[in-house]
């Protein structure tokens, strides 16, 4: 479709390059002179967006590069020093974390676009292959970078993704000690996949480079299905398609910035905010959502290696649909049966995808089976099957008469569409019922100054905390991620540079060696962090029956509850995200003398009513009158929750205030931005309707 | 990212400017936090702290080497010998003048302290060494003189002089 270029340019500066390497005459002739169908929709703005996604990923991938440590002991920490200390180090890490998602996201739209509009089609079938060989570099990649962090789901899904391999026969356990590195998930692991993880975005992009190419050749598909034919069926990329993708990048942007500045860890896992522990396994392990659906079709399956071939296979057996689904009609807008069953396909997807986040019990298992069934049977039954049996409705004549005929049959869709919504609803409910029975020991919703995208942290009520966690937590609980010099810093207590500098000198920290080789004590700097009461981890054991007391900087991050279906939706658009804090303050004041009836703690623990399986080895920690504020606040055990609550927000995300604070900034700019670019498309498009 | 602005050259219309200029600032105010995130991180800032020195363990004619802000800076305790050696060299024969008086505190006169690199390319220059019992630098043979002044050799300029005071007669704070 783009063929040699009539781009000459005038400079002749200009002139001599473009004799020896004619790259402006290539860039002029796929991306401003190249030809694209004028009857497109939004759905084919995703291209746009996911070469926009990668460049950013693999921009903000290279700068966390800089400050990252892919080393077992340090990887955590680095992570956390990025987010505290490096200049936007939060809003690179933000950026980056949640990019993720949003590039999973673009590419699912995409490749159901290709589905349903047929794009896999001859003569695609090469781009289509393409496309399935970038996904799966997409999933290495993805899967890699969530084991870098090293908290607890990185470590334990990567455990459990890299033991599939044993289910290879002969060689199966050789292979997995080959990808370990070692005896088991350790450094050498962490490092290798920090160097693949940083390889494969390239090759991604070299493969996206073959991708675009081979797009060029056959030139892009269009919702009617229907070839371009003439000059009438098609406009100049530039500017028709530039501000178009535009337009949809602007407004993805929205979608995508919701997420960095308002909801950085609803697409995440409470269970990654605590560093990897190889000894103690989650109790729900769970990769990221995108990978999901596969992880349902996994578990379905009771063989091992069955599993592993099944789940392996649903995503290679996209590669074959050229040759699955021979039906001469390419777009499924002509297509009536195809377009419903693609439908009842989406919604196989996303219930498993709800699938893959429960645990493997009850209706759950025999939901999974059966939707896998129906995902498999989709593409090796029902879409060979429809390729012989169906009578699609007449195409246009050409992409131009599509432009000018009215759409019809509006019915149709609502049909499909309401048979889907019935198989899921009952499928949704279904499981909904057979869920956990409720037991309300779900932590109560408090309200809180930093909620919302507006919040703030009450400084009183920060330094009240501060007070508590120095004269009752501090015993037990360190808080290493705190340095003296954070009490002074915007957004959070509000202490004057003298102020945490007096506040430091009253500890004592140790130093040295010495010139003389041995350690020393010296008052605290500025500098210093918060030292912890024990020198190391099996002292903390030995002085606590047994069980270490967690460090507290990301506690509020690291716990959370089931908030159910479907009130995680509302949270989305609410902004709901002080499950910790809720927890904290509840585990705080729910501790009781005495267990309900028929409830036995162990010896060495207590009655928690809030605490998972309600036996907890911590002693209630507060009394009322135990710690005397100087702002008279009332000295009782629900203030000091609070208090130390707020606290302890404000220590596992000191960066909270600015991020809501930028991220209206951004927000206003990219409506204006959208809005500009929108009024901008229909001008330009104007001229072409 | 965008090329929003029209490619349409003849007209001018507002609607384009405005959106182009719109997608200008943002792109520039996206580039400033990747651009920043280079510049020193809080804690590297916090460790670049000032600190305090002990003077009482140096004694005459001696000198130690402490880091601050990962410069080495050479604490030197000197003989009325090399004061007075400093003092009468003539000034306008040095390659970077500059007399003795203004390169040390006032009051506290034996105390040199200088930043230990050289003004050449960087090495670090030894102590006590070279023809005026200065510094000498091995790599290319500058010398510098009890004050810290340059006097023989490629370097331009004289060891440069930290920002310090003296908290006590024996301690200083560097930085």
């Amino acid at each position: 479709m783009s063929g040699p270029s009539d781009y000459q340019p005038t400079n002749p500066a200009l002139k001599w390059i473009e004799r020896r390497l004619p790259i402006m005459g290539l860039a002029h002739s796929s991306f401003v002179a190249y030809p694209t169908p004028r009857n497109l929709n939004y759905w084919w703005t995703f291209g746009a967006i996911l070469s926009m996604m990668l460049a950013l990923q693999i921009l903000t991938g290279v700068i966390l590069a800089m400050h990252y440590t892919p080393e077992a002991t340090m990887a955590f920490k680095s992570v956390e020093a990025i987010v505290r200390d490096v200049n936007y180090g939060w809003l690179l890490r933000n950026m980056h974390a949640s990019g993720a998602s949003m590039f999973f996201l673009a590419v699912y739209i995409h490749m159901f676009r290709g589905l349903y509009y047929g794009s896999y089609k001859e003569p695609r079938e090469i781009l289509w292959i393409l496309g399935v060989i970038i996904y799966l570099l997409m999933m290495a990649t993805g899967f890699m970078g969530y084991v870098l962090p090293w908290g607890q789901m990185s470590f334990w899904g990567a455990t459990v993704i890299t033991n599939l391999f044993s289910a290879i026969p002969y060689v199966g356990e050789s292979i997995v000690t080959l990808l370990w590195g070692g005896y088991s998930i350790g450094n050498p692991t962490l490092n290798r996949f920090f160097s693949l993880h940083y390889l494969l975005p390239f090759v991604i992009a070299g493969v996206v480079v073959l991708h675009v190419w081979a797009l060029h050749v056959s030139g892009q598909n269009n919702p009617a299905g229907v070839e371009a034919k003439t000059e009438k069926d098609t406009v100049p990329f530039t500017p028709y398609a530039t501000i178009k993708d535009a337009f949809g990048i602007s407004c993805f942007m929205l979608f995508f910035a919701w997420f960095i500045f308002y909801m950085p860890n609803y697409l995440g896992d409470a269970d990654n905010y605590i560093p990897a522990n190889p000894g103690v396994t989650p109790t729900h392990i769970v990769p990221e959502w995108y990978y999901l659906p596969f992880y349902a079709i996994l578990r379905s399956i009771p063989n091992k290696l069955a599993g592993v071939i099944a789940m392996f296979s649903a995503i290679i057996v996209l590669a074959f649909l050229p040759w699955l689904d021979t039906a001469r009609t390419r777009s499924s807008k002509y297509r009536p049966l195809a377009k419903q069953f693609f439908w009842i396909f989406v919604i196989v997807c996303v219930l498993l995808g709800y699938l893959g986040a429960q645990p493997p019990e009850g209706i759950y298992v025999i939901a999974g089976r059966i939707l896998t069934f129906c995902y498999f049977a989709y593409f090796l039954i029902l879409l060979p099957l429809l390729s012989r049996i169906e009578t699609p409705r007449p195409t246009p004549n050409s992409i131009a008469d599509d432009v000018l005929a009215k759409s019809g049959g509006k019915a149709a869709p609502m049909v499909s569409a309401a048979i889907a919504l019935m198989v899921a609803g009952s499928l949704f409910l279904g499981s909904a019922q057979n869920a956990r029975a409720a037991e309300d020991d779900t932590p109560p919703s408090l309200k809180w100054s930093f909620s919302g995208p507006l919040g703030k942290f009450d400084r009183g009520s920060l330094q009240r905390g501060l007070k508590v966690y120095k004269e009752v937590c501090a015993s037990c609980h360190s808080l290493s991620y705190i340095a003296f010099r954070n009490l002074a810093d915007p957004g959070g207590p509000g202490f004057s540079e003298a102020q945490a500098a007096s506040f430091a000198s009253e500890y004592k920290i140790k130093d040295g060696p010495n010139d003389q080789g041995e350690m020393f004590d010296r008052p605290g700097r500025v500098a210093d962090y918060f030292p912890s009461p024990f020198p190391n981890e099996q002292a903390a054991r030995a002085a606590n029956g047994g069980a270490a007391p967690p460090d507290l900087s990301l506690i509020t991050k690291a716990r959370s509850y089931e908030r159910g279906f479907p009130k995680f939706i509302f949270d989305f658009f609410t902004q709901f995200q002080e499950q910790g804090p809720n927890y904290v303050s509840a585990i705080l004041q729910g501790f009781e003398d005495k267990p309900p009836a028929g409830v036995t703690v162990p010896d060495g623990s207590y009655y928690n009513k809030y605490f998972p399986g309600h036996a907890i080895k911590m002693p209630k920690p507060l009394s009322d009158g135990q710690v005397t504020f100087d702002d008279g606040s009332p000295a009782t055990v629900a203030q000091y929750a609070h208090d130390v609550s707020t606290f302890l927000m404000w220590t596992a995300e000191p960066h909270m205030e600015a991020r809501k604070r930028i991220g209206l900034q951004v927000f206003v700019f990219l409506i204006l931005l959208t809005g500009l670019l929108y009024f901008t498309k229909k001008k330009v498009w104007a001229s072409a309707h | 990212m965008t090329t929003a602005s029209s490619a349409d050259p003849t007209r001018r219309d507002f609607l384009f400017v405005a959106t182009g200029a719109a997608a200008a600032v943002g792109g520039v105010a996206t580039l400033w936090p990747l651009i920043s995130q280079m510049n020193p991180d809080a804690s590297t800032i916090a460790a670049g702290a000032p600190i305090e020195v002990d003077l009482t363990p140096i004694a005459s004619g001696q000198d130690i080497k402490v880091f601050w802000r990962g410069k080495p800076i050479y604490i030197m305790n000197r003989t009325k010998k090399q004061i007075d050696e400093a003092r009468e060299v003539p000034v306008a024969s040095l390659k970077d003048p500059a007399t003795d008086q203004s390169r040390v505190k006032e009051g506290h006169d034996q105390w040199l302290v200088v930043i230990g690199i050289c003004t050449h390319l960087g090495c670090i220059p030894i102590a006590h060494e070279g023809n005026y019992d200065g510094f000498f630098c091995p790599c290319h043979g500058s010398q510098y003189d009890t004050s810290g002044r340059i006097r023989q050799g490629p370097a331009p300029a004289n060891l440069p002089v930290p920002p310090y005071q003296f908290v006590s007669d024996s301690k200083i704070q560097i930085g």
